[in-house]
């Protein structure tokens, strides 16, 4: 069959629907779950509606840091629908008022000494319905004794900086964790001797995930069986049954989380919240099923924030422009608690992958992360572990060198790829880069956007006093994690099972440990089971999100569904076809060796006519008569997929804009992403992928930021001043794609789900700075309002923090 | 999901019932029209109002655009749409589709009103800046009659406006003048946000000179821009660039903005300059045939 490959930007129609070419494998098709989802038919946590149920509203603190002196729950207590007021103290009784943080802190369930960031929780109520549990919050009486915030990062350290976490013994200050890699000697003897370096410190500001669903769950502790049922919004439903089990020392069994469709995730349901702990809580107490569901405001002061670096970054080169070494400094701040979603192992993430795409001689990062009073968090919103930070360091810092040399940036890029025959290959930090062949990906991008027309039409503009600006990115991710020998989260490894079952009638059911969010694992795991065993994807249940019901696995977070989980459905589906092969055998009465494979059947070699089907095997699998010696009935398997290494999706992003002279405004003009995911399972749904991502990245790079007053107040609480892009502020995408398959994974699929939220706003950043170039700029910082921009074209460019 | 405070609901059968409503009520009772200000607010509890009156039944009384010989009636009840929407009123103040188009999103301009955007004088809110630019007049009714009054009498200050308790406003009216036309230019970090800064102008010409010009300004300062030093400037002056130059500066000069995250005090100032320009130019354009 000819598989037609669409351009990324024609339009299916009714008649000709290029997305939906119903593949038995891997290919275009439409989603699975979108019949339901456009139809307004998900069922969401917001939805889960049981007999009896109670509502939970959480009160929470107007100050970023004040003692509690006293708090006042009678009149609250009075209302005449509340159940039932807790505060910190009363969970203190019981041991519950602190929880441990995915980075083995401890966080505040509710506060008991004092509060630690604006909008801390403090007590909870809860009553028969929604409004009223709000309408109590506003009874409790809470005295407070303001104490001094610690707000700017820059000053976190001073000597007489508040000592935030007074709760933990011994603590002076406000010091979160120092973290190093790479060779502090070697780097500084390559810049002792360097014709050429730079330095810029630049900073990533604090973002949110704001997903569509803010989080939300329903705890029912069934009074008789003990059993904990928790639907919730979480995007590692298996973790968070252990972490509760370890936390509330309920027997593992007796807890069954089930996570049912998400409206985004973007790593912002990874962590485990008070909300949650306090529903849990409160139908243990009152015996009753307990809603909570947050609301925006609060999904966007109290959630898991994203970034919140300010790096230094150097590059160390030669005149002609090779780069020898790159280095940088990070102040990290990590907020009230440190609530980081990292491997153990991994305080600041992957960022020790800020050595880039380029090919170095020395590499050094020293990071010290601090306390302040905001709200905790630190791994979110599709960052890769962190390297959306360093994607960005090295990719704005090589425009940044590409401006003293006065040297082409894409050439300059060009110069320093990493070669083909490198790989794998192990950088200056220790990361073992699985594949890749850059050049053709950074060529191919190039020739889209017609780079060098482009920069003829750029100068032309510049002479007319016009503002014209193309910036490039060259990333490579890493996603996948583990291999569980280096990572874990609290302990648990990082691998993820899988368990495939074939009905008689041939139709199949697979069992995931991932949950989608968003992704589509309905359609793309249905697809790679297909493409193993030859059944049509339609035929394909794929079940996932219910901890009772499926095998153990890490969740959905850091690109690693396909990475991972991706894998493991492979190779469930390899060992079901191995046992398929010898039931064939003994079907068609050859030996397994003389059994040809063509997706779906098993023919005799030689003689086509004999040949049995996957659903004829399925059902002489569980049918009458025997099988072959020493064969089980059922066709069915399970495993756990342990990787061996990450996977290295890599990519070229140019991105073109125009910067009105008189108004500071910047459109993005063009964008031009060439993604390299190794094998492609759905196109359409990588670009879709991509697609948000790069929408993402608009977003970070020109419009969003969680900021904080001197008093610590939030003043992002709303999406009137947290602002998401919509489709007026992004071009029509224009995406591309070149395969360097994974040699380790099984279908060498990599992960994609962040690459274009990693590479694309040091794409539209370097293109702003590009365009302001006459004014002599060599840096600014996000977000590039106009406002940011028309300080800087004045020369009064001032850091976000 | 945010909840409000218990409050107490009525539809009005008519302005006169909705007008007795409030007089029993007293000043713990709201008009509700699109209630795209009001109900964030409420939901947000930054307002937590006893009783909510909703107009939206008096379609038959408020809703409608009625042109005469020299103005034009618009009913308090008239929705941002209706506004984009309307070819008749575009083709006499063009200034209108301008600001419509970049007035939130099309979810809130098929609720939202007039009469809602008005009252609610929000200083970063659009309209106000328009109906200031066109000289005008709003025509506020209680239970003992109705009162006309200049947009610059309406609006008080922020969140202020010259309708009392028990009063409401019922339709807004805008004088027709010949060989004018208008303008409108916003500057927002994303389509549908409010203004950073915004500008609206209205010319009307004599021959080769402007003979009457007003321009108002939009999120630049607590009130209203006071527009009399810049209609001075332009009287009876032929359209240049130096002149809307000039007049960009007086604009920047009466600017009074706050430093805030849509942008600092000095853009903002820069805007009232570069955004008068814009909408000058465009409106004398258009006034003279150039462009439509």
């Amino acid at each position: 069959m000819t598989v037609t490959e669409p351009s990324a930007n024609q339009i299916p129609t009714p008649d000709n629907n290029l997305n939906d070419q119903k593949p038995t494998g891997f290919g275009r098709m439409l989603r699975k779950e979108d019949p339901r989802f456009v139809r307004g038919l998900g069922q969401y946590c917001d939805d889960v509606t049981l007999p009896g149920m109670l509502h939970l509203a959480i009160l929470r603190s107007p100050y970023a840091h004040a003692r509690i002196v006293s708090i006042d729950t009678s009149a609250a207590e009075a209302h005449p629908k509340v159940k039932a007021v807790v505060t910190g103290a009363m969970l203190a009784e019981h041991g519950l008022a602190w929880m441990p943080t995915l980075s083995n802190d401890v966080q505040a369930v509710l506060a008991t000494d004092k509060v630690r960031f604006q909008h801390q929780e403090v007590a909870f109520v809860v009553a028969e319905d929604r409004y009223s549990a709000r309408d109590a919050l506003e009874l409790i009486d809470v005295e407070y004794d303001p104490l001094d915030p610690v707000i700017d990062v820059r000053k976190a350290l001073d000597p007489d900086a508040a000592i935030i976490r007074d709760d933990l013994e011994g603590k002076t200050d406000n010091h979160c964790f120092n973290w190093q890699t790479g060779d502090d000697a070697a780097t500084q003897a390559v810049f002792d001797d360097a014709e050429v370096t730079v330095k810029q410190e630049m900073i990533y500001p604090r973002v949110h995930p704001a997903p569509m669903e803010t989080c939300a769950c329903v705890a029912d502790l069934d009074k008789v069986s003990g059993k904990l049922t928790l639907w919730s919004t979480t995007q590692a439903p298996h973790a968070h049954r252990t972490v509760y089990a370890l936390v509330a020392g309920l027997p593992e069994h007796k807890i069954r989380i089930i996570a049912p469709d998400i409206g985004g995730g973007f790593g912002g349901k990874v962590p485990i919240y008070p909300g949650y702990v306090c529903a849990i809580v409160a139908s243990l107490l009152i015996g009753k099923p307990v809603k909570w569901a947050e609301d925006r405001t609060e999904n966007l002061v109290s959630t898991g924030f994203a970034r919140d670096y300010i790096m230094i970054g150097e590059i160390a080169a030669s005149r002609d422009g090779k780069i020898r070494a790159v280095r940088t400094n990070v102040l990290a701040d990590h907020g009230a608690f440190n609530g980081v979603a990292s491997p153990v192992k991994y305080p600041a993430g992957f960022f020790g992958v800020f050595t880039g795409s380029y090919d170095l001689e020395a590499a050094f990062c020293n990071m010290d992360a601090v306390f302040t009073n905001k709200a905790p968090g630190g791994v979110a919103y599709a960052c890769s572990f962190r390297i959306t930070e360093a994607v960005y360091l090295v990719e704005r810092m090589v425009d940044v060198l590409a401006y003293e040399l006065d040297m082409d940036p894409a050439e300059l890029r060009l110069k320093n790829l990493i070669q083909p025959e490198q790989f794998p290959y192990e950088t200056k930090t220790g990361w073992i880069y699985d594949s890749g062949d850059y050049e053709p990906t950074m060529r191919k991008a190039m020739a889209m956007a017609g780079y060098d027309e482009l920069r003829r039409e750029q100068a032309e503009k510049r002479e007319r006093g016009e503002l014209m600006g193309i910036g490039i990115s060259f990333f490579t991710e890493a996603v996948g994690a583990g291999p569980r020998k280096d990572m874990d989260i609290l302990g648990l490894g990082m691998a993820d099972g899988c368990e495939l079952r074939i009905h008689p009638t041939g139709k199949a059911v697979v069992r995931l440990s991932v949950q989608t969010q968003g992704q589509g694992h309905e359609t793309t795991f249905a697809q790679i089971v297909a493409e193993e065993i030859g059944i049509p994807p339609e035929d394909i249940e794929v079940f996932h999100g219910d901890t009772d019901n499926t095998p153990f696995g890490l969740g959905t977070y850091g690109s690693r569904s396909t990475p991972v989980s991706g894998a493991a459905a492979a190779l469930v589906t390899r060992k079901v076809k191995d046992k398929a092969q010898i039931i064939a055998s003994g079907m068609l009465e050859v030996s397994v060796a003389d059994l040809q494979w063509d997706k779906g059947s098993f023919s005799v070699k030689g003689d086509p006519t004999k040949s049995v089907t996957i659903q004829d095997i399925a059902m002489k699998a569980h049918g009458a008569g025997d099988l072959p010696e020493g064969v089980e009935g059922g066709l069915e398997a399970q495993i756990c997929y342990n990787p061996s290494n990450l996977t290295y999706p890599f990519g070229a992003y140019i991105c073109v804009v125009d910067v009105d002279p008189g108004t500071a405004e910047v459109k993005v003009r063009r964008f031009i992403a060439v993604d390299d995911c190794g094998t492609q399972i759905n196109p359409m749904i990588i670009e879709g992928q991509v697609h948000g991502g790069l929408t993402d990245g608009v977003g970070m790079a020109l419009m969003q930021m969680i900021n904080f007053d001197e008093d610590g107040n939030c003043l992002a609480g709303s999406l009137m001043d947290y602002l998401i892009p919509t489709a007026m502020e992004v071009p029509d995408w224009e995406t591309g794609h070149t395969v360097t398959p994974s040699p380790h994974h099984p279908i060498g699929a990599k992960g994609i789900g962040e690459s274009a939220t990693v590479g694309s706003p040091p794409a539209i950043v370097n293109a702003v700075v590009d365009a302001l170039k006459p004014f002599g700029i060599r840096h600014a910082d996000m977000p590039l309002t106009p406002s940011r921009v028309w300080e800087a074209m004045q020369g009064n460019h001032t850091p976000p923090i | 999901m945010q909840v409000p405070a218990p409050f107490e609901y009525e539809r009005a059968t008519s302005v006169d019932h909705a007008i007795a409503l409030m007089e029993r009520l007293g000043d713990e009772a709201r008009i509700v029209a699109g209630g795209h200000s009001l109900l964030p607010m409420m939901k947000l509890r930054l307002a937590m109002p006893e009783y909510l009156i909703d107009i939206n039944d008096l379609v038959d009384e408020l809703q409608y655009i009625r042109f005469t010989e020299d103005e034009v009636r618009i009913g308090a009840l008239t929705r941002h749409q209706q506004l984009l929407e309307s070819d008749e009123l575009a083709a006499i103040f063009p200034i209108f589709r301008d600001a419509e188009k970049v007035i939130a999103d099309p979810v809130v301009r098929n609720k939202g009103t007039l009469g809602g955007s008005l009252c609610q004088a929000d200083p970063s809110e659009d309209l106000s800046a328009v109906c200031d630019a066109l000289e005008a007049k709003c025509v506020i009714r209680n239970s003992s009659g109705q009162r006309v009054v200049e947009m610059h009498d309406f609006h008080r200050g922020p969140y202020e406006t010259a309708v009392e308790d028990g009063e409401m406003l019922t339709e807004v009216r805008i004088p027709i003048k010949p060989n004018s036309s208008s303008a409108y230019h916003k500057v927002e970090r994303r389509a549908g946000d409010w203004a950073v800064a915004s500008a609206g102008a209205a010319v009307t010409m004599n021959g080769d000179v402007i003979a009457d010009g007003r321009v108002g300004l939009c999120a630049v300062g607590p009130n209203l821009t006071n527009v009399q030093p810049i209609s001075d400037a332009l009287r009876n002056q032929p359209p240049s660039e130096e002149l809307y130059a000039r007049v960009g500066e007086i604009a920047a000069a009466n600017a009074s903005p706050a430093t805030d995250t849509r942008g600092t005090a000095a853009y903002k100032t820069h805007l009232a300059k570069e955004l008068t320009i814009r909408s000058l130019r465009k409106a004398v354009a258009r006034a003279t045939g150039q462009e439509i």
